[in-house]
């Protein structure tokens, strides 16, 4: 069976990939594969650019069989697709996509979207967390990965989450100079995590292994840390926490991966007429959608973009929405795979919230913060300059706070410091955090260079002075 | 590589150094670097610094790398700005870490 209809699928890594893999052996035809990357993977399978030679085993570590297999399967599939790299999709606008990249901006049509936009890293601001030689995991990760870069040559890992030990251990694997591991999450809560997580015992032992290894290594691992503040002038000398003892103590280091868990990217999908809903236990707004990945008439999500659930949900994810595309296309749905997947998906969700209960986000520390610190790192808002317009305006919701104090309205679009706000609001007006409601996405979700609008719209200008029909001025 | 203690850039190479070598200009110095480096990783082995905050705050040497926080743009000569973390050497670049009086 041929299927005809335009098919275009932002993102390829876990999810976006394994989408693909299922559209094109159903037969469909006409599918297009938009990516910021140069080449596949995503950012946790993410590959390292041509000329490097470190093996798969060294790059990816336990996670290198699946890597590979992911990458195989997108590489397999080149003369199926149009692939555009290195393009950013900036809108989405009636069955259109406003995109920018090595051409230019183009604006293409589809009659079905598949949004796989996956994440980044979940923050939380502290003094001097914008000085130079402070990264998220995930940047950290990626100098290591990607570059075959430390971040700095006295590395200190702050936050909580899986990624926290794994980057760690990457680190001190890969010859880096790892001084300690602070996690926000205490013993006691991941103890209270332990039947959860035990649902995943490959995983949960593999945790275990991280830490083991970095213990061996003699890298100090406070757990119940609270970091207070990262020293320096220019960049960064090191970094003040309290143990969960209450005892403060000072590091000397010279670049700090920070990092409390991830936020999805959803913007597109809400541009595209997604819905986004409060999650109470994680104290974020995840998309809503019809449990097979359905979120608008003709548009359908998957991966850690609708909401976190890591590489291996990623992919069971972005099958389930091929699949759902491929039933409203008409297609006999396989119920006895869909039904396989659901059953795995449950599971890994049930491990998912073991893992949201043993790394709790610490949101309570917002509120804690003190007036100098930097919330929008963009434009250089402080608690005290947001403080200060929620005192005066008493605004009722998030969006009306960031005209108010700026935060938010910088370049990277509210990503960094959108939820750390709504957080503060909350807090200060003494109000549940799902009633101030999210930063709602604005296009262009990203910063385009002027130069390629103004080349866009030098072109329509010119057409127009020269075209052969006069119309009357309006 | 001729690098002086207080000289040191803010990442540390920790292999892969077997690359086709790329010359590229940071703030009018020639400045070494690899096939495949970011220009954020080339900027900052060798300083520690991407640019200076338009808003007062001091020195930014990029966020996430990884294209979404957006810290790391930076300038070229020519005028145009770059995400350094997204954008790969060329040879012949010339990159600017510092605003110009």
């Amino acid at each position: 069976m041929t299927i005809g209809e335009k098919i275009v699928i932002i993102g390829n890594g876990p999810a976006g990939t394994r989408a693909v893999e299922t559209l094109c052996r159903a037969g469909c035809r006409d599918v297009t594969v938009i990516s910021e990357a140069p080449a596949s993977g995503g950012q946790i399978y993410r590959r390292q650019p041509p000329g490097f030679t470190r093996d798969a085993k060294t790059l990816y570590g336990d996670d290198s069989d699946k890597a590979s297999r992911l990458h195989a399967t997108f590489d397999a599939l080149a003369d199926d697709i149009a692939s555009r790299s290195e393009t950013l999709v900036w809108n989405i606008l009636d069955q259109q996509i406003y995109t920018h990249g090595p051409g230019g901006i183009e604006i293409l049509p589809f009659d079905r979207l598949v949004l796989a936009t996956g994440a980044m890293d979940r923050v939380l601001p502290l003094p001097g967390w914008t000085l130079p030689g402070v990264f998220t995991l995930g940047g950290a990760q990626i100098a290591l990965k990607h570059q075959c870069c430390a971040i700095g040559r006295a590395v200190v890992f702050v936050g909580t989450g899986p990624l926290l030990y794994l980057v760690a251990y990457q680190y001190a694997k890969a010859g880096a100079n790892v001084v300690a591991v602070l996690d926000s999450a205490r013993f006691a809560d991941k103890a209270r995590a332990l039947p959860r997580l035990a649902l995943a015992p490959r995983l949960l032992l593999r945790g275990l292994v991280y830490r083991r290894h970095l213990t061996q290594r003699g890298v100090p691992i406070h757990e119940g840390a609270r970091p207070l503040a990262i020293t320096g002038d220019a960049f960064v000398a090191g970094l003040r926490f309290r143990d969960a003892a209450g005892e403060e103590h000072t590091l000397i280091c010279d670049a700090i991966g920070l990092g409390f868990g991830l936020n999805p990217e959803l913007q597109l999908a809400e541009l595209a007429g997604g819905r986004t809903v409060f999650d109470a236990s994680k104290r974020q707004w995840l998309l809503e959608h019809d449990g097979e990945g359905r979120v608008a008439d003709r548009i359908y999500v998957a991966g850690d973009g609708v909401a976190i659930g890591g590489a291996d949900v990623a992919e069971l994810a972005g099958e389930r929405a091929a699949l759902a595309l491929l039933a409203d296309l008409g297609k006999a749905a396989d119920r006895s795979r869909l039904d396989e997947i659901g059953r795995e998906m449950s599971r890994l969700a049930a491990f998912r919230t073991g893992l949201d209960r043993a790394f709790a986000y610490p949101a309570s520390w917002i509120a804690e913060q003190p007036d100098e610190t930097i919330l929008c790192r963009c434009e250089n808002v402080t608690f005290g300059d947001v403080r200060t317009a929620i005192r005066r305006h008493s605004p009722q919701e998030v969006n009306r706070l960031k005209a108010l104090a700026r935060s938010g309205m910088g370049r990277c679009q509210g990503r960094v410091c959108g939820a750390v706000l709504a957080e503060l609001l909350a807090a200060t007006s003494g109000r549940p955090l799902e009633t101030v409601g999210r930063l709602r996405g604005q296009a262009p979700i990203k910063p385009l260079p002027y130069v390629a609008a103004a080349n866009q719209a030098a072109t329509a200008i010119h057409d127009w002075m020269t075209t052969d029909e006069v119309e009357p001025v309006p | 590589m001729a690098m002086t203690a207080n000289r040191a850039g803010q990442f540390v190479r920790l292999g892969e150094t077997s690359r086709a070598p790329v010359l590229i200009h940071i703030d009018g110095e020639a400045v070494p670097c690899l096939a495949g480096d970011t220009v954020l990783t080339a900027l900052l082995l060798h300083g520690r610094q991407l640019r200076v905050s338009e808003f007062g705050d001091g020195p930014r040497a990029g966020f996430c790398n990884m294209g979404a926080c957006q810290d790391c743009w930076v300038s070229l000569e020519s005028g145009e700005r770059r995400r350094a973390c997204t954008t790969y050497v060329q040879a012949g670049q010339r990159v600017l870490t510092q605003e110009r009086p």
